[in-house]
């Protein structure tokens, strides 16, 4: 039996484990059918034509965790930022850790979805939103739809700013030695509302583990969201990040995706905007090394006019890593002045590093303004020479340099706490310390 | 070698770019103390030999050799000639957003120290010197924490490169161009950086197309590079006969 046949089997043994009288059953059900009609996504879709899942999925994984106790704070301290006092919501093996996080309900919902599902008041609210902007053509958010049961689950209510960023966290142990997960998170910010969210996953050792995440994020009238993923797991892991957000009028959301490690990394980030005057960012850096492979698959629908859309994602490839950038921006035709903007720059350090880059804008209002422009290229050597008279060794140098093409993102880190996380793991990743504290 | 004299001295140098033949036989000779001007019209190979004393990789010495301190030093590399004490103040300094000028420098210095076995520059050390050289080029502490020369004008620029000296107290500074692009008063203040950091142990060759740097750092020696060969020496009145009359004059003496 291969993996496809396995998932489609195992949701009798699934449906013993949810409520099966829940509105949400059928939505499960259907979407369990468009996966088996669907299948994994192959080369043959064009957007999947530089990412191959072959490899991965011709494998075995076990689809529950067994329930697993010996993970303490010490073990996994180090992927929080400690400093802040922040809610978290934690995940063990796809399992909920009451020990490892801090929810609340008081005067605003972050805890987890389970719950959210399981409780009489959250009903409406599940209704009007649980798998509302999910597309229906992509098999992979298909199948994270059929197998939801739990992932966090966020309401920030009219008016209401948490004052700490909230933390989602996947730790996956290796028990098992290969497990797939699949965490379903719903977030909603009401009227008004303001929040920042920092997302990672993260193996805790060397193992095999896939994970095929979807997330909602729904930002109503005039409501800011901040999210941000941290993507710097071991080589031994593979995230398939399905990020789908829909934007009321006034609203402000914005995405920054770390991309630093892992084996693969896949993210579908798509924006629907809703009403007028949206603003929407999506900006990343990407720094990989040996065989790591990033895809960044985006979309901005510009339904609606006046709205705003600017993305500029980085990469920087060493030995023989890949990156995809895949970027669609539609503006329909009712979507007059909207401005649209587009930037991929990327630098490829070593002869075997590749990056295929891929802008696309499909524009049919007539009074907008839209830019899309994509480079690659090679460190500047006039740029190294000048660091090198300066008694900067070259390796020192070449961080320095690719440090501060990257920079113009880590601009617009709102949390001064993670842009310190993410300076060091810059400095990290290229393998120096850059001489002064970030 | 610790009784060295001659700071730099260049013998024969020929190099290429490109296999493009620029450099055609220099001969330089700088003592500890001096200060050399070098003139020459443009493309005569002027930056070319700023660059190849630095250490340059696209430029390939093909003939001659460069000693600093006494020892040749054709195949060192542009840091381990830093580190030796050489510093090339550029003409078209490199922008490096995110990485403000204090932490630039700091880096500079302590990569530096730590290729000659020394420990860290104490911050407080750090501090303190960078608020002496600072106000020695009339630099004020907000641009201190600029990302280095992101958004700076040309004179911001120069001055920076010239507090980048005075920070390093390199044995050998070479000035590309330090002049162009500034007005008088930047030049003052540049020019003055510059001699207040020259003493009897260093030594500076200023690269310029105009004598008005000349009237504030006096050269011991003037040199004219045309055509990658120095065709003549003389001391600092040669500079204002090339101001008066060009270089058409060699030209003819030549041929």
């Amino acid at each position: 039996m291969n993996f496809q046949e396995k998932l489609l089997d195992s949701f009798i043994a699934f449906e013993q484990d949810v409520d099966l009288l829940n509105p949400i059953h059928s939505d499960r059900k259907e979407a369990l059918k468009r996966f088996e009609k669907q299948g994994f996504p192959s080369k043959k879709d064009e957007s999947w034509k530089y990412t191959s899942l072959k490899s991965i999925i011709q494998k075995d994984y076990s689809l529950s965790s067994k329930p697993n106790k010996s993970v303490e704070l010490r073990d996994v301290k180090e992927y929080f930022l400690n400093d802040l006092d922040s809610f978290k919501i934690v995940f063990i093996d796809g399992v909920y850790s009451p020990f490892l996080s801090k929810t609340t309900h008081d005067g605003m919902d972050i805890c987890v979805l389970s719950a959210a599902l399981s409780k009489a008041k959250y009903n409406s609210t599940i209704k009007n939103y649980f798998n509302r902007i999910v597309p229906k053509n992509e098999s992979l958010a298909s199948l994270n739809t059929s197998y939801t049961k739990e992932g966090a689950y966020i309401y920030i209510p009219d008016g209401v700013c948490p004052e700490d960023p909230i933390q989602i966290m996947h730790f996956s142990t290796g028990n098992q030695k290969s497990i797939w997960l699949q965490p379903r998170n719903l977030i909603i910010a009401d009227k008004n509302a303001k929040v920042e969210i920092i997302e990672r996953h993260q193996s805790l050792k060397e193992h095999s583990v896939v994970t095929n995440s979807l997330t909602e994020i729904y930002a109503e009238k005039n409501a800011f969201i901040d999210y941000y993923k941290i993507q710097n797991d071991l080589d031994s892991s593979t995230l398939i990040d399905n990020t789908f957000i829909s934007q009321e009028r006034d609203s402000n959301v914005s995405v920054h995706t770390f991309s630093f490690g892992g084996k693969l990394i896949r993210n579908n980030l798509n924006f629907y905007h809703k009403g007028k005057n949206i603003q929407s960012t999506l900006k990343g850096i990407t720094i990989l090394e040996s065989n790591q492979h990033v895809d960044h698959n985006t979309l901005v629908n510009h339904a609606q006019p006046n709205c705003e859309s600017h993305q500029d994602y980085k990469g920087i490839f060493s030995d023989r890593s890949v990156g995809v950038f895949n970027g669609k921006i539609m503006v329909d035709k009712i979507a007059q002045k909207t401005n649209a903007f587009q930037k991929n720059n990327n630098i490829l350090i070593d002869n075997k590093a590749k990056v295929n880059s891929k802008p696309q804008l499909e524009i049919f209002a007539d009074d907008v303004k839209c830019s899309h422009g994509c480079t690659i290229g090679q460190l500047d050597k006039e740029a190294l020479f000048y660091l090198k008279t300066r008694g900067i060794p070259e390796k020192e140098a070449k961080a320095l340099l690719t440090y501060a093409f990257a920079n113009n993102i880590l601009e617009s880190v709102k949390i001064p706490n993670l842009k310190k996380r993410i300076n060091s793991l810059i400095a990290n990743k290229l393998g120096v310390s850059l001489g002064f504290d970030l | 070698m610790d009784k060295f004299i001659n700071m730099l001295e260049i013998n024969n140098l020929h190099c290429k770019i490109e296999g493009k033949p620029i450099l055609k036989g220099i001969n330089l000779k700088i003592n500890k103390g001096e200060i050399h001007a070098i003139m020459g019209p443009n493309g005569s190979g002027k930056s070319t030999l700023a660059n190849v004393i630095s250490g340059h990789e696209d430029y390939e010495i093909t003939k001659g050799n460069i000693y600093f301190k006494g020892q040749e030093i054709n195949e060192l590399s542009p840091e381990d000639r830093a580190h030796e004490g050489v510093f090339l103040s550029f003409q078209y300094p490199v922008e490096i957003p995110g990485v403000t000028v204090t932490n630039f420098i700091k880096t500079a210095i302590n990569e530096s120290r730590k290729a000659k076995g020394i420990d860290e520059m104490p911050s407080s050390e750090m501090l303190k010197k960078i608020r002496a050289k600072a106000s020695l080029l009339e630099i004020d502490s907000n641009f201190l924490s600029r990302s280095l020369n992101q958004g700076f004008s040309g004179g911001e620029k120069k001055r920076n490169e010239i507090f980048q000296m005075a920070m390093m107290e390199p044995e050998l500074a070479v000035l590309d161009e330090t002049d162009s692009g500034l007005d008088i008063d930047a030049l003052k203040i540049v020019a003055n950086g510059v001699i207040k950091c020259s003493h009897e142990d260093n030594s500076v060759i200023v690269i310029t197309h105009y004598q008005r740097l000349l009237d504030y750092i006096v050269p011991d020696f003037v040199h004219i590079v045309m055509d990658g060969r120095v065709v003549k020496s003389g001391d600092k009145d040669l500079a204002k006969k090339i101001e008066e009359v060009g270089y058409d004059w060699l030209k003819k003496e030549k041929s």
